[in-house]
This record gives structure tokens, C-alpha cells and sequence, in this order.
């Protein structure tokens, strides 16, 4: 479904990316994991279209994505859900939920997923006409993914979900992002939790400064000595 | 008390005419965070256009405000194309800077093409004062009020109703997001620039219509009162511009009949300084917090 070919990415001078390969298969919940500054984050970016690249190749459904801006993604149903959730704050729960669906036309079917969002996110439901700003972490993060499902879409890319959140929450978007799986989303997973990243995710690919260093099924990385010691904390 | 009465309805006229101008700082700073000093100058634009209009083709009064509003929107985005979008990056010193070159371009050029001599503006309704229990309100008057009014009606509803609007203030705070929301934000900024250059059109309309004199440099007072209304009635705020420009334009009023009118522009800057040491976000304007 999703495929980077030896992706070379540049903050200025700085070269971030350092040729990156990996593929992500229908279906699939892939993770990248890594420390802070590894480059998931600009990864992910420049998947989305937030960031251009100068090298290497994309391939979206088998499409290349060279050149492509964000806001023409969505509608292909590459949807991604950004670091530090960034939902509007001034703006209510349920006009951010809209906003997911800017350029969804079909209305019947939006109703039906505006019930499945709320099912999966009880929460937001009793939020509905409040402001996001005035959310918890956690709520904001429900709300961010329930907006990028409002996208309807077919590979969903989530950056660092876990972050701030307590242990407990965590737990609980980890397992919200395995139901949103089975309803058939592929999902690429960004996270510095490697921990639970890996125990939800089929395969994994582990990143530093710019380059994948390890590859694998989610066991077997788990179980990896090296990772082991540089990310699960022995 | 029949004179402050008096001046409350002058200075609500001319209040609703620096509320439209305002409208569109505040729209534009709201967006992309930048003061578009021409803006006053696409106002001048709109009376000029609704001049020729008027005169040169003798169109009727309606189709010669929804040209005066058009051809300033088309200006307003090609100004935008043009001058601002390839600085989108750059440090925002360097987009103001640009948009002072570009107000004295359109002054430059409009005296160029307009002559600097001021023109007469048709006068299309009697200056007929109408009575109401001894408060003298002018047809024209009345006019420029409800059209204004009914413009900011209609703005709000674009803004806080449609999926347009919400798209609108999707990109005004936070133009990622937005853009991941499959929102084109390049369109959407351009859109603001249309719907703010169309406002201060129509007020170009409006002051030849109680004012009736225009020429080139008329925008630039009032473009800076109308900046200084969005200041106060806290920029990137649209009800703090329509709030600012009213109060602008009571205080305008008051100080001219109360005082002196040699006293007006001096109060109406000193409400700037006022506002900025007392509450900098403007009246209605929220406290921005740093982003994490």
C-alpha cells in the first residue's frame, strides 16, 4: 500500500533523512520506532506532503507521490493524525469532527461515521459543544484521531499518540488504534514508546538519525537484544 | 443633549464605514498574521470604482456597490499572489515592509491615473435630512448604516456557518492541521483577502455617499483609523473590528462637536496608545498564548 524508496530529506543544510526504505502492506500495523531527533517525525511529514523531498521515491496505492501537497492526500485517503494532536482550539468538538470531513460529500455515510467515531470515543460524544482547547491531553488526542477518521481514511499515519499522556490512557489509545486496524485501516505508527508500539504492531523498523537500522516482525524486535537495550529499557 | 444624540448618529455612520475597513485587518492578521498596510488603499480603490461606475457608466447604485466590491477583491487577491504569498516563509518584517511598498504603489499609480484633484461624488440620494423627535438622521446616512450592518450580518453567517467559513478559521489557527484536513490554505487565504478587499470597497461606496468628495490619498487616513479600530477592538477579532470601528467612529464624532476638531485624529491615536498599555489584546481580542 505504502512504499518509500531510499528517501533523502533536507531541513536547510541539515540533512534529516539519510535514505529511508521501508513498505507498509494492506492491512498491516507498521511501526517506526526510535529516540527523539531519529527522524520519524519528518518521516511521517514527508509522507503526508508537509514536507518536500529531494530524493528517493513514494509510492502511495501505486501512485508516486513526488510533488504532492497535503491537502490533495487527504482525498486519496492518506490521512495523518500530528504530533501533539494540534486539534482547533477555538473551535468546538463537533466543528473539528466536521473539519475531518471537509471534503467528504457523500452526507449519508458521514452519519454513520460521525456514530462510529463517538462509539469508539465515548467521550467526545459528551463533549460535543465544548471548545477542544479546553480538552485534556488525552481527550484532544481521542479528538484528533476521531477527526482524521471523519477522513475516511486507508492508511492512517499517527505521530506519537502516546505522547504526555499517562500510562493508563496510553493503554487505552493503543487499543482503540488496534479497532480502528480491524475495521480495516492500515496503520503507520510513529512512537518513542517502542514497548507498546510493538506490541500492537505487526512489523516494526527501527530508526536513528536518519536511517533504518533494524527491521523486523514486532516479536522478533521485541525480543531483540540491541533494542532491547536501546529502547525497552533493558 | 440634542447635540450628543446628534453626534451619536454621525459618529455611528461613520463608525460602520471604518467597522467595514477593519474588517478586513483583522481578517487578514487573523490569517497569516500580517498588517496589510494597503489596505486602505483598496478602499480607495472601491470609491473610485464605485465613482466610474456611477458616473462614467451610469450604472445603477446596486450594481455599481457589487462592482466597487468585486474589483477590489480581485485586487486584493492578486496582492496577495503576488506581493505576499512568495514571502509566506520569510520573516514577517520583510511582508510588512512589502506591504507599505505596495500601499504607495496603488497611491503612486492611482494619482497617475486618477489625477490628484479631488472629484465630486454623485449624490445619488437626497441629502434630506429626515426628523426623528428632533434628531436630524440624512437618508444617506441611514443607507450607509443598514448596507453595513447587513454586510457584517452576512459575514458573520459566512464565517461562523458556513463550511467555507469554518475552513476559514481552520487555517487561522493552525495552518497544518488545516492542511491535513484536505483544506487548500493558499486558496483559503486568497478567499480572506477577497471577502476583507470587498468589505473596504464597499465602504469606499459608503463614504462617497455621506463624504462626497474623493481622490487618491483618501485611504490613508482612514486606513489607519480602521487599523487602529482592529487594535482596539483586539485584532484577528471579526466583532472586535465592528466593535472597534463604532467606537472609533462615536469618539471621532463626540470629540469633533464636544472639543474640537482639531483635537479628532490626536484622540483617535491616543485610544491606540491608550489600549496598547491598558489591555493589548483589544477589548474582544484573546490573550494569544505561546504555542508548545
Amino acid at each position: 500500500m505504502l512504499e518509500v524508496k531510499n528517501l533523502h530529506v533536507y531541513y536547510g543544510q541539515i540533512h534529516a533523512i539519510k535514505g529511508v526504505s521501508f513498505t507498509v502492506k494492506k492491512g498491516e500495523v507498521v511501526t517506526l520506532i526510535g529516540a527523539n531527533g531519529a527522524g520519524k517525525t519528518t518521516t511521517l511529514k514527508t509522507i503526508s506532503g508537509l514536507l518536500p523531498y529531494k530524493e528517493g521515491e513514494i509510492h502511495y496505492k501505486g501512485e508516486n507521490l513526488s510533488g504532492a501537497k497535503a491537502h490533495n492526500l487527504v482525498g486519496k485517503g492518506l490521512i495523518q493524525v500530528p504530533e501533539g494532536r494540534h486539534v482547533f482550539p477555538n473551535m468546538t468538538v463537533q466543528e473539528n469532527l466536521d473539519l475531518g470531513a471537509y471534503l467528504r460529500k457523500d452526507k449519508k455515510a458521514l452519519a454513520g461515521e460521525l456514530e462510529k467515531v463517538f462509539s469508539l470515543f465515548p467521550r467526545l460524544k459528551e463533549r460535543k459543544q465544548q471548545y477542544a482547547g479546553t480538552l485534556s491531553g488525552g481527550e484532544q488526542q481521542m479528538l484528533a484521531m476521531g477527526r482524521a477518521l471523519m477522513s475516511g481514511p486507508e492508511l492512517l499515519l499517527l505521530d506519537e499518540p502516546s505522547m504526555g499522556l499517562a500510562p493508563l490512557l496510553v493503554r487505552e489509545i493503543f487499543t482503540i488504534v488496534t479497532e480502528i486496524n480491524k475495521t480495516g485501516v492500515t496503520i503507520l505508527l510513529v512512537e518513542q514508546n517502542a514497548n507498546m508500539a510493538l506490541s500492537i504492531a505487526h512489523r516494526g523498523y527501527v530508526i536513528e538519525t536518519g536511517r533504518v537500522v533494524l527491521e523486523g516482525d514486532a516479536q522478533s524486535l521485541a525480543t531483540n537484544e540491541a533494542v532491547r537495550k536501546a529502547y525497552l529499557g533493558g | 443633549m440634542g447635540l450628543f444624540v446628534q453626534q451619536i448618529v454621525n459618529g455611528l455612520a461613520l463608525g460602520s464605514i471604518y467597522a467595514l475597513i477593519a474588517l478586513g485587518y483583522t481578517m487578514v492578521y487573523g490569517i497569516i498574521r500580517l498588517i496589510n498596510f494597503a489596505h486602505g488603499d483598496i478602499y480607495m480603490i472601491g470609491a473610485f470604482v464605485g465613482y466610474f461606475a456611477l458616473t462614467t457608466f451610469n450604472l445603477p447604485f446596486g450594481v455599481s456597490l457589487v462592482l466597487a466590491m468585486l474589483i477590489p477583491a480581485i485586487l486584493g487577491m492578486l496582492i496577495e499572489r503576488v506581493a505576499y504569498r512568495p514571502l509566506r516563509k520569510s520573516p514577517s518584517i520583510a511582508v510588512l515592509i512589502t506591504a507599505i511598498g505596495v500601499s504607495l504603489l496603488i497611491e503612486n499609480l492611482a494619482i497617475l491615473w486618477f489625477s490628484p484633484d479631488p472629484r465630486p461624488f454623485p449624490q445619488i440620494f437626497p441629502n434630506m435630512p429626515l426628523d426623528f423627535f428632533g434628531i436630524k438622521i440624512s437618508i444617506p446616512q441611514i443607507i450607509v448604516f443598514l448596507t453595513s450592518v447587513a454586510l457584517m450580518i452576512a459575514l458573520n453567517f459566512l464565517v461562523q456557518k458556513t463550511k467555507i467559513g469554518k475552513a476559514m478559521r481552520a487555517v487561522s489557527q493552525d495552518k497544518e492541521a488545516a492542511s491535513l484536513m484536505g483544506i487548500d490554505t493558499d486558496r483559503i487565504i486568497s478567499l480572506t483577502f477577497a471577502i476583507g478587499s470587498a468589505l473596504a470597497g464597499a465602504a469606499g461606496v459608503m463614504v462617497g455617499v455621506i463624504y462626497p468628495r474623493i481622490q487618491p490619498l483618501m485611504g490613508v487616513m482612514p486606513g489607519l483609523k480602521a487599523f487602529v479600530s482592529a487594535v482596539l477592538g483586539g485584532i484577528g477579532s471579526i466583532p472586535g473590528a465592528m466593535l472597534g470601528g463604532l467606537i472609533m467612529g462615536l469618539t471621532e464624532s463626540l470629540v469633533t462637536a464636544l472639543i474640537s476638531s482639531t483635537w479628532r485624529d490626536a484622540i483617535a491615536f491616543g485610544l491606540l496608545i491608550v489600549i496598547l498599555l491598558v489591555k493589548p489584546s483589544g477589548i474582544l481580542g484573546k490573550s494569544t498564548r505561546e504555542k508548545v
